[in-house]
């Protein structure tokens, strides 16, 4: 089976792409809510103490600063976990940043259930589904480095709005860094037309470990990174339906309002119907674990997602 | 401008004020006419910014934190050109950029407000873009004392003094009342000077119907270097108008016939 080889944390990739555009723009500013070290922003802050706006512990104001800053022209990183981030201040980006397109970048950082056994305070399995309804903010969820690193490039350049969850844990690299890369326009990873895992962020490699898993069992799935949650890539979701034979969506998030729904409400308005599973967080206490632990109890894993596909597949 | 103007302008736009609000069928006339001899002084007398300058990156910057007065930061914006006033005449009508709220659709407003508690964080942002930037704009920011409740404020207002921001100047639109009653009777804010003063502002107070007390107060801001400025305007909800002056109820009533012509005549004597 393909191994694929580790990269470094989506976090460091981050802060290392922000801290390039720093050195090249002047008008790259960081906002941070006491959240400089988790940020991995500790050497942006040495290299720019002036570019770096601490606000302390205080998100509703944290964005609103951010929005302020980032209508003056600047290109303004406001960096904070996601859990705080996109809950406590959804009326700040709802209102300060997209309502009046403010452009600012919204990094929320170790999201999904990357703080793992410190329990749901801190789990950002709703950001998906809070941010979907908002209009005039892209939402991104970076599988690997490559990606990460063309997602902040992205993120700087755009004149709207755009919130980027980023993960934690050091992620496989996935991606051919050759690939073209674009908000809103889904990567394949591996070719295939049994199934399709559809999956986005940190669960795009336990998709692609369920895909190796099932190629030794003669089947063959295809794995699409939908890096962009928001505006979604249609046209490569009914791409994948038309030639594939189910469809398996993969996200850190809850099974409610995310990358899954999402998907299904495309195919059911297309008129699309084939075998289609949502694979996510159930609606329930989630388990206590460490981030891959958690993901293993609900079958985001290699193993478990190739047990959903097949049972799927029995079903077509 | 001499005092006689403009207080004449004030009379103008508590007419306006009336006039569209009761035309939309819509508005929040209390506040609105409480808080318009706050922007007549800074749109007449202030504030370093016209239509012209509009994209300057170094006009000063008005945030109306208490968006739901919009109707009295309409009619200055129109009398100050920024749009022809007969725009008003579709105030929160179908398809309207002239909302019940601010928004950036309309020339001259600088951010959309409406949700209490965000225009001193955005503010503080702004300041701190100023600072960055080695601009001498100011930024001034209309907060209603109802408001001051949201939490986000308290935020807003300890990072204006960790920044030593003193081209930060708030203004609270102190009528003492809210939808509900009596601010102190909601959530009592007081003391206000001491709370903002431990929070590292220099704070002010000054009738917020007095022309020349606000022109004057305003006019020496920064209060003192390198802090934040607050001035407290202790106002009159409903001001000008005998039977909508100091009434809870009138916090978004709309006049009747009967009491749009009286309070028209009103003002006509006045």
């Amino acid at each position: 089976m393909k191994q694929f080889e580790l990269g470094t944390e989506n976090l460091k990739i981050f802060s290392a792409t922000v801290q390039e555009l720093a050195e090249r723009d002047k008008s790259v500013y960081v906002v941070t809510s006491d959240s400089r070290g988790s940020g991995r922003l500790v050497s942006f802050g040495d290299a720019f103490p002036d570019r770096i706006i601490e606000v302390g512990i205080a998100e509703q104001n944290l964005v609103g600063i951010a929005a302020g800053l980032a209508s003056t022209g600047k290109i303004v990183f406001v960096v904070s976990p996601a859990c705080f981030l996109t809950a406590r201040a959804l009326e700040q980006i709802k209102n300060d940043a997209a309502y009046s397109d403010n452009p600012v970048k919204v990094i929320g950082i170790s999201a999904g259930v990357s703080y793992g056994a410190l329990g749901s305070t801190h789990h950002a399995i709703h950001d998906f589904a809070a941010l979907r309804a908002i209009h005039n903010i892209d939402i991104i969820a970076p599988a690997d480095n490559f990606e990460t690193q063309q997602a902040i490039l992205a993120a700087a350049k755009t004149e709207h709005p755009v919130y980027v969850r980023l993960g934690k844990r050091p992620m496989e690299h996935l991606v051919d860094p050759e690939t073209p890369f674009q908000i809103g326009k889904a990567i394949q990873i591996r070719d295939g037309s049994d199934v399709a895992f559809v999956a986005c962020g940190e669960t795009v490699y336990q998709a692609a470990e369920a895909a190796e898993l099932l190629s030794t069992n003669g089947i063959q799935a295809r794995v699409i990174s939908m890096h962009t949650i928001k505006p979604l890539d249609r046209e490569c979701l009914l791409k994948t339906a038309r030639e594939c034979k189910a469809i398996v969506t993969v996200e850190e998030h809850s099974i409610f309002g995310g990358l899954g729904e999402a998907c299904a409400s495309v195919l059911l308005q297309t008129g699309l119907s084939l075998p289609f599973k949502i694979v996510g967080i159930p609606d329930e206490y989630t388990i206590t674990g460490k981030q891959l632990e958690i993901f293993s109890h609900y079958d985001i894993s290699g193993k478990g997602l190739a047990g959903i596909a097949k049972s799927l597949l029995s079903k077509w | 401008m001499q005092r006689i103007e403009i207080q004449k302008k004030s009379i103008e736009y508590r007419k306006k004020i009336l006039t569209y609000i009761k035309k939309a069928n819509a508005g929040h006339t209390g506040g609105s006419l409480s808080c318009i001899d706050i922007l007549n002084v800074l749109y007449n007398r202030i504030l370093n910014v016209s239509p012209e300058k509009f994209s300057d990156p170094n006009r000063d910057r008005y945030i109306q934190s208490k968006g739901h007065s919009v109707e009295a930061l309409y009619v200055v914006l129109a009398d100050r050109g920024f749009f022809p006033e007969s725009d008003l005449e579709t105030l929160c009508q179908y398809q309207s950029h002239y909302v019940g709220h601010p928004t950036r659709k309309v020339h001259g407003i600088e951010q959309n407000t409406g949700a209490l508690g965000h225009g001193l964080s955005i503010s503080v942002g702004l300041a701190i873009a100023g600072k960055k930037d080695r601009l001498n704009y100011r930024v001034f920011t209309l907060l209603g004392d109802g408001e001051l409740v949201e939490g986000s404020n308290w935020e807003a207002a300890l990072t204006a003094s960790h920044y030593d921001l003193d081209n930060l100047i708030a203004i609270v639109d102190r009528n003492a009342l809210q939808i509900t009653g009596k601010t102190k009777d909601v959530c009592n804010t007081e003391p206000l000077v001491q709370k903002f003063e431990a929070f590292g502002w220099l704070v002010q107070c000054v009738d917020g119907h007095d022309f020349d007390a606000m022109e004057r107060t305003l006019q020496s801001v920064p209060f003192e270097k390198s802090r934040p400025s607050l001035l407290i305007a202790n106002t009159v909800k409903g001001k000008g108008i005998s039977f909508i002056e100091n009434i809870a109820n009138w916090h978004h009533k709309v006049p009747s016939d009967e009491q749009f012509d009286l309070a028209m005549k009103e003002l006509e004597d006045t």
